[in-house]
């Protein structure tokens, strides 16, 4: 098994998540993380998806989403050839003694403190995955009192813009 | 480049979508525009039942002169109607509910025509928008439901996107790999005022089947089909779909090499063709699924090596190099790995693979299947299909269907619900054309049979449309008879009944050491009453005659030329014929399942000898 991580172009319609969703799940493939949000063509939305499979059911899963009428196009984006985000916001137990160290911690991972109470402080940082398990590995003897975290997006690197054409297709039926 | 990049679209452009040319604005009510809709795209025949939120829809309907609707009893047999009028037309089938109830009972029927890629678009009112999500009367989320099952489906939540949404879902059902597609209205959208105008604009730049396969890929198939010594042209159902079989019957006659067609498949290529061997499968011929067990190249031409076609997957046709040409490209490579996968429509791809095994020829490369034939030849003529006559005098279930084929008047159209009926109508009816044979392949829908036949025949009046039917089946979906009495479609039902489960009932003789749970249809918990004829309960005469039907109970051997010319005659009325059959003829050749194809039964405890076992 190993990671892969999709990017799938959809038209921006009612429901489209939910088909997506479901055929993951119908097909039998577990989601590790899962991402929407706009781009900057309003008609279209972007999903990062990020499934742990062998190639062959990839094959299989990536042709059965293609065939969702909504779906404009899915690239799979390499580690290597991509950049890929995860954003983290943490709240950790603190107090006079313990803040000054985890402050130092956040410096370290270049993360942010968003938040300060007497008893907690709350850290937003982003990065890829090695990243945010490493600085909360280092947080956690502090006592972490609430986590979230958001599913990993992930775009290619150079000039090249994987939604062109999509655009295109989709001016044209303008 | 490390960017593996998928498009969705084909390289050939969809036609340009027409924005000069519309008809002059017609102000109408949402419900009118559905209507108007229908009728433009070419909607002839509708099957449903109206309700509280369709209702709309339903006035329009009753003044409109080309769209006819036929009121069934139950949704189910609305949603088959459509389908068994869909595959003998080949256009796309037309179906009708209301919310809640009436669309869910459409479940079934869309689930079916989805397996087997059948066009339909199913129609389903739905609450006021306002009350969406709120639990309402008779509310569902059948797009939700049927989410798994359709190819697409459509909320509207526009009065002036129904011309459009109905355009969309009548060219997604019919294009590609066909399917089903719901269209889900809610009341007060049918209620709106809009305008009418076509065609509406439209373009779906996510779906572009591709259709012109890849030339390279031609020749590679080509090549392998003139090296190849034990060819097979595996033919599934797309062959039909895609009109190809007058391309398929060059191709076979011009490499010479075996068919065989998959129960989707039966009258692709005609089953009096000496090239063909039978069809393949768990109840395929010996010499079928021997032919593909031992092939070294397997060609399938819109076949999707089903687990009833391929048996155990991974010791089915070991020595055999795979073509795999299929419309839908999530087929290529699902269950069997292709080694040369082919994308196109399957009358493109046959056509294109003429031409291309035809310069093969001409560069004096030419199969030999020579010795092949022969071991084929063999096998046919040593395991045909047949079957025994019952000791007690009793009707013999294969005679009646194969009888009933024999006496059919030319061109008539089958259908068969599911179970021992449908394999013996799969095996004892000789199918020669294409849209002569519809059954539930892939879902196994029990109670098919009648509401497809009466779809069957509402699509082609001037054919004779027989369904073979069990007497288990018939009791899920005989209601529809009704229908055919009411409406001028004079079908013809064959009830094949011997009392029971027929196919669960062989299963339990063969695997359950013949211990009948529950597989006895005439007789209460507490009947011991061995007697084969049972209890008559119910009595299919009277139950037909009281739907309206002609109805004849046919029990001895003697009268069965004479009872079935009667039912051949009769054309003012749909005919119900109660063929009282032995209980304890099978389905044979049989893959028990879960084995290898390789241990095929050409009759019980008959294992046939192919000469290869070296112990014997």
């Amino acid at each position: 098994m190993s990671k892969h991580t999709l990017s799938v172009l959809v038209e921006n319609t009612p429901g489209i998540l939910a088909r997506i969703a479901a055929l993951f799940s119908r097909r039998g493939f577990n989601i590790d993380s899962l991402a929407v949000g706009v781009t900057e063509h309003p008609d279209i939305s972007r999903i990062t998806i990020v499934v742990n499979v062998e190639d062959l059911p990839l094959e299989q899963v990536t042709k059965q989403l293609n065939k969702l009428v909504n779906v404009l196009k899915i690239v799979e984006l390499e580690p290597g050839s991509a950049v890929q985000r995860e954003l983290v916001l943490v709240k950790v137990r603190a107090d006079n003694d313990t803040r000054s160290q985890i402050v130092e911690i956040v410096q370290l991972f270049r993360a942010k403190t968003v938040d300060v109470s007497p008893d907690a402080v709350t850290i937003e940082a982003t990065g890829g995955s090695d990243k945010l398990e490493a600085m909360l590995k280092m947080l956690e003897p502090f006592g972490i009192k609430e986590l979230v975290q958001s599913g990993t997006i992930a775009i290619g690197r150079g000039g090249r813009s994987i939604t062109d054409r999509s655009l295109r297709a989709l001016d044209r039926s303008a | 480049m490390p960017m593996t990049e998928q498009a969705t679209g084909a390289h050939h452009p969809q036609p340009r979508p027409r924005s000069g040319g519309q008809s002059a604005p017609e102000h109408v009510t949402g419900a009118q525009s559905l209507i108007r809709s229908l009728e433009e795209v070419g909607a002839d025949t509708v099957f449903g039942i109206p309700g509280g939120t369709i209702l709309p829809a339903y006035d329009p309907m009753m003044d409109s002169r080309r769209v006819r609707h036929v009121l069934v009893r139950h949704e189910q047999g609305a949603g088959h109607a459509a389908t068994g009028y869909a595959q003998a037309t080949g256009k796309v089938g037309v179906c009708m509910a209301t919310s809640g109830p009436g669309a869910t009972n459409l479940v079934t029927p869309i689930a079916d025509a989805n397996m087997d890629s059948v066009p339909l678009v199913a129609i389903t009112g739905q609450v006021v928008s306002q009350s969406i999500g709120t639990d309402a009367f008779q509310e569902a989320d059948i797009v939700g439901i049927t989410m798994p099952i359709t190819k697409h489906s459509f909320l509207v939540t526009k009065a002036e996107d129904i011309p459009k949404v109905i355009a969309q879902a009548f060219h997604i059902a019919s294009t590609g790999r066909p399917g089903p597609v719901l269209v889900d209205i809610p009341k007060d959208i049918l209620q709106a005022k809009t305008v009418f105008q076509w065609p509406p604009v439209t373009d779906l730049p996510g779906y572009r089947p591709v259709t012109k396969p890849h030339a390279k890929q031609i020749r590679e198939a080509a090549k392998l089909i003139t090296q190849a010594r034990r060819p097979v042209l595996y033919v599934g159902g797309g062959v039909l779909k895609a009109k190809a079989t007058a391309e398929l019957k060059v191709l076979a006659e011009l490499t010479g090499a075996p068919v065989t067609t998959t129960l989707m498949a039966l009258g692709a290529f005609p089953d009096s063709h000496p090239l063909h061997v039978g069809m393949p499968g768990m109840h395929g011929s010996v010499t079928a699924v021997t032919a593909l067990q031992k092939a070294d190249l397997i060609v399938a031409l819109g076949a999707r090596f089903d687990d009833r076609v391929t048996g155990r997957l991974d010791s089915f046709a070991p020595h055999a190099k795979v073509v795999h040409a299929d419309i839908d490209p999530a087929e290529i490579g699902k269950n069997r790995t292709a080694d040369v996968p082919i994308v196109g429509d399957a009358r493109e791809v046959i056509a294109d693979l003429v031409l291309a095994v035809q310069k093969e020829h001409a560069d004096g490369h030419v199969g030999d299947y020579g010795a092949w034939w022969k071991d084929l030849s063999r096998w046919r003529e040593t395991y045909p299909l047949g079957y025994d006559q019952p000791q007690d005098g009793s009707l013999s279930p294969q005679q009646v269907i194969e009888r009933i084929g024999q006496l059919a008047p030319e061109g008539t159209v089958f259908t068969a619900g599911v179970g021992q009926h449908q394999m013996w109508a799969a095996h004892f009816i000789a199918y020669d054309k294409p849209a002569t044979w519809l059954n539930s392949g892939g879902a196994g829908t029990m109670g098919y049979a009648v509401p497809a036949a009466m779809g069957a025949k509402a699509g082609v009046p001037d054919r004779t449309v027989w369904a073979i039917d069990g007497d288990g089946c018939f009791q899920m979906t005989n209601q529809e008879l009704t229908t055919c009495a009411l409406n001028n479609i004079p079908i013809k039902v064959a009830v094949i009944n011997n009392g029971a489960l027929g196919m669960v009932r062989q299963w339990q003789t063969l695997f359950y050491n013949q211990r009948y749970s529950n597989t006895v249809l005439h007789s209460g918990p507490n009947d011991v009453n061995p007697d084969a004829r049972g209890t008559r309960v119910p009595d299919f005469v009277k139950l037909a005659e009281a739907m309206g039907c002609h109805a004849i109970r046919c029990e001895d051997p003697a009268d069965l030329d004479k009872v079935i010319e009667e039912a051949n005659s009769i054309n003012d009325r749909p005919v119900v014929v109660d063929f009282i059959v032995h209980q304890d003829a099978m389905v044979w050749p049989m893959v028990a399942a879960g084995t290898s194809n390789d241990e095929i039964m050409a009759a019980r405890d008959v294992r046939p000898d192919f000469g290869d076992n070296e112990d014997d």
